[in-house]
């Protein structure tokens, strides 16, 4: 069969195979993604007002802290195997945000505990966070950059 | 016979089987059909690789205890699992001392291994082999996608790979069950690129597979008692149904799927199961269960393989996809 053929018969079947794929629903995703970012959003706040209340920390420098817990309480779900459930069920609602993220760490240094320490764990830990770490790091450069050329234009 | 398919002259049976599986396996509908099952997944070992290779090995030495035989009156060894370099099946072969055919068709080894050895006893090479693939559900989760404990989202088009191991001890010596003839399957890729579903991947090649085994031996479907496919699941075998009623085959009523055997849909198992294992388990326990008691006189197993390799999938490429048929048929002993 010449390619012309093939990428005709690939479309076809497509085509043919798309009514036996269960359809998404998003609107439910999307309102079980909210619900569930949202909430773990609002534990964050709680965190942080009990911080502000019992510890010497103001708005602006209670941030870290909060943060460092959430990351922490993410950490330990992860190792007890319930966050990949929460995952399943949210959807974007609990990876989108820094305690999935502490999940895609821990979760992979967790696979990899077999193969030791240094090129088990360590090797392997950012396996799925390195790309969210360098389009970071890249993106927020970028819009530095921008800003900063807007800022000297205007001024 | 025909383009692909073998018809074996002298009687090849199947002397004895073993199953080995995991806890979700264990509390599914076939649960009392395994001979032994895990109620965890690490098996007793310290990591995931370990605990599928116990499963190989102990699906072994089942099933060779079955018929009282020891490693050396086995001639070959014939072995597969889904991890790189078949680590699995290797490392169990350094244990057994048997010598040992590697083989890889992913989920489709369990009967290329039964075809395999039935051509090596027709021929006369061999008297006693040992057929034995696994799979489990964090290595191939680990291999193919995602760490276990990641919480991305799956599909409702993705699998459950199944945990555990199937044997089969193949020999000339009669009993119920003969591996009558074997279709050999061609790598069929319809351009399907998600490694989370496999079911509307591998559809087209089983399909062409039990089309070629039809015509080949000029049969028909009413001939079987079951067409079962290895893990198409609940999105692939409708699919499958509809690819061969436009052949004008219909084996809608005898149709039955091993992944969507194996677990209950309240199970949480997404579309159903799949890996190597998953043919292998319900084929040597449930299947061949049934015709022991007579009620199944002649089934084609298809196990359908997706060799997906997640490095290609990112290099853009799609899934080939692979079936190979063997038809078991009831012998009056």
């Amino acid at each position: 069969m010449d390619e012309k053929q093939i990428e005709k018969k690939i479309k076809m079947y497509k085509k043919k195979i798309d009514p036996f794929q269960p359809k998404p629903s998003y609107f439910k995703n999307c309102l079980k993604a909210f619900v569930v970012g949202g909430f773990i959003c609002a534990i964050g706040q709680g965190i942080a007002n009990f911080y502000i209340y019992f510890f010497d920390l103001t708005e602006k420098t209670v941030n870290s802290a909060m943060i460092g817990t959430l990351i922490f309480l993410a950490a330990i779900l992860t190792a007890f195997g319930v966050y990949d459930r929460i995952g399943q069920f949210a959807g974007a609602g609990s990876i989108a945000i820094v305690t999935g993220f502490s999940n895609a760490i821990a979760s992979s240094a967790l696979e990899h505990k077999s193969e030791g320490i240094v090129l088990g764990i360590a090797g392997n830990m950012f396996k799925i966070a390195g790309a969210v770490i360098v389009f970071g790091v890249v993106s927020a450069y970028i819009v530095s950059m921008i800003r900063l050329l807007v800022q000297t234009l205007i001024s | 016979m025909g383009k692909q398919t073998l018809i074996f002259n002298s009687p090849i049976f199947i002397e004895n089987t073993a199953t080995v599986v995991g806890p979700k396996e264990g509390e599914g509908p076939l649960k009392t059909t395994f001979d032994k099952t895990y109620d965890e997944l690490y098996c007793g070992t310290t990591s995931w690789e370990l605990a599928e290779r116990k499963l190989m090995s102990e699906a072994i030495e089942l099933c060779l205890q079955k018929a009282n035989k020891k490693n050396q009156e086995i001639d070959f060894f014939l072995g597969g699992d889904l991890l790189n370099q078949n680590i699995t099946a290797s490392y169990v072969a350094r244990e057994k001392e048997i010598p040992f055919w590697g083989l890889f068709n992913a989920c489709a080894t369990s009967m290329e291994a039964l075809t395999l050895a039935a051509v090596l006893l027709d021929g006369g090479f061999a008297n006693h082999i040992v057929t034995a693939v696994s799979s489990h559900f964090a290595t191939a989760e680990r291999q193919f996608r995602f760490p276990t404990e990641f919480g991305a989202q799956k599909p409702e088009t993705a699998m459950f790979t199944v945990t555990g191991a199937g044997a089969a001890h193949v020999s000339k010596t009669k009993t119920k069950i003969r591996i009558e003839a074997a279709t050999i399957g061609k790598v069929i890729d319809l351009g399907v690129t998600s490694p989370f579903n496999m079911g509307s991947a591998m559809a087209p090649a089983a399909a062409h597979t039990i089309k070629t085994h039809l015509a080949d031996l000029k049969r028909t479907p009413n001939d079987y008692d079951a067409i079962v496919t290895g893990d198409l699941s609940r999105i692939g075998s409708p699919i499958l149904k509809s690819l061969l009623f436009e052949e004008n085959i219909d084996i809608s009523h005898v149709h039955q799927d091993c992944g969507l055997l194996i677990f209950s849909p309240d199970q949480n198992v997404f579309s159903g199961g799949s890996g190597c294992a998953c043919s292998a388990v319900v084929t040597f326990g449930h299947l061949f269960k049934e015709m022991k008691r007579g009620l199944l006189k002649k089934i084609l197993v298809v196990a359908t393989g997706a060799l997906l390799n997640p490095l290609m999938v990112h290099q853009k490429e799609s899934i080939p996809c692979i079936a190979h048929g063997v038809s078991f048929e009831y012998v009056h002993s």
